[in-house]
């Protein structure tokens, strides 16, 4: 089998016509949630480095440089290209934590 | 119903309803590689039950619903940080690499991507290149995944006793799956309903990159995950107009041809439903 990329049997309407509402509901509970931040009014929220990145990403969604998805992986995965000395936490938590002093 | 084959599922966790439900759905066979039971193991002791249980007890379970079972031993990477712990654990690989449903070394690899975790994995590759073993390899889930896919693929490049050819890396996704590929390795796309691939990304990934020495599977564990995610994945190729053969290639043909390596990999059943080996695929998307 050849192996290339392609964009996929449907065309661009007939992609519209099958997925618009179950995004139109995945973007709804994004704007929930932001909401609900809002709500909470906790200064600390912004600050808060998950946060950071998950403003950023929303940005990202809305530009048009394509690959959004490649590039929204990169702004929560972690930039360091050495192992760390010591093993920190058990699990990860989603987005890169900065040191002290970064970003 | 589509045959299938599970590349990634922790049946030691799962219910012998998950086995019939898998086996209802068209899973033929499924490989179980070494896990982290979520909790840490006091001693490597407790290995020697887990072993066991991967290489006698469910196979037995898996063969009471027509499923075959085989599996991969190691130290799953969760645990790896601990170096005493890890050093006991592959001294103890050996004696059960013999058993008949052992198909390599996996699932290795970087949880948070340590240096005593490094040296784990390091210890784990001289392992099976010491018995001539096929590798699964775990890549980190979340901020840890690029660098930690990185980080695994430069120790296998520089390592010049490596067929990537014999090795799937797993838990590819957008940002992994081209370093995975363009080296020669095979990536394994993990389905899961919150913190990994969705059965939309995963064929948004087999469209950008191309169908070849790609595998999915459920990757089902004692965490939210579906033992029948592979089925859902076939479905959603469907919604997305894909052509059976094309489906076939990457929830059948793709492992089969991956595991086939092995000679302990068998499947009576690689014959097509009229009895017939099964032609060879049309190019994805063909129709």
């Amino acid at each position: 089998m050849e192996s290339r990329p392609f964009a996929g049997p449907m065309t661009g309407v007939q992609l519209v016509d099958e997925y618009f509402i179950e995004n139109r509901t995945r973007l709804l509970d994004l704007a929930a949630f932001l909401d609900r931040l809002d709500r909470a009014a906790d200064p600390a929220v912004d600050a808060d480095f998950r946060m950071r990145a998950f403003r950023e990403a929303v940005r990202t969604l809305s530009d048009s440089d394509g690959d959004r998805v490649g590039r929204i992986q990169m702004i929560f995965s972690d930039p360091r290209t050495e192992p760390t000395d010591g093993l920190d936490q058990k699990s990860a938590c989603g987005a890169y934590r900065p040191e002290k002093g970064e970003r | 119903m589509m045959e299938y084959i599970d590349m990634h599922a922790h049946m030691a966790s799962r219910t012998t309803d998950d086995y019939e439900q898998m086996a209802l759905t068209g899973c033929v066979a499924l490989t179980d590689p070494a896990f982290w039971a979520g909790f840490d193991r006091s001693s490597a002791d407790g290995f020697d039950d887990y072993f066991h249980q991967l290489t006698e007890v469910e196979p037995k379970r898996a063969a009471r619903v027509g499923i075959r079972h085989y599996t991969w031993l190691c130290l799953n990477p969760k645990e790896a940080d601990n170096r005493p712990l890890a050093r006991a654990v592959i001294e103890k690989i050996p004696k059960y690499l013999d058993r008949p449903n052992v198909l390599g070394i996996g699932e290795i690899g970087l949880n948070r991507v340590t240096r005593n975790e490094v040296a784990t994995f390091q210890d784990h590759l001289d392992l099976a290149v010491a018995h001539n073993q096929m590798i699964l390899i775990h890549t980190p889930h979340l901020e840890d995944k690029y660098k930690g896919t990185r980080i695994i693929v430069e120790t296998l490049l520089k390592d010049g006793r490596i067929d990537p050819g014999r090795i799937l890396i797993d838990h590819a996704e957008e940002h992994t799956i081209g370093m995975i590929l363009e080296n020669g390795f095979w990536a394994g796309i993990t389905l899961y309903p919150q913190t990994k691939v969705s059965p939309q990304r995963a064929i948004d990934m087999v469209e950008r990159a191309g169908p070849e020495r790609i595998c999915v599977s459920s990757a089902c564990d004692w965490g939210p995950s579906l033992p029948i995610a592979i089925p859902r994945f076939a479905l959603e190729m469907r919604r997305r107009r894909h052509t059976e053969r094309s489906i076939r290639k990457i929830i059948y043909e793709n492992p089969a041809a991956f595991l086939s390596q092995s000679p302990r990999f068998m499947l009576e059943d690689a014959t097509d439903r009229n009895g017939q080996k099964a032609a060879p695929s049309a190019p994805l998307g063909a129709r």
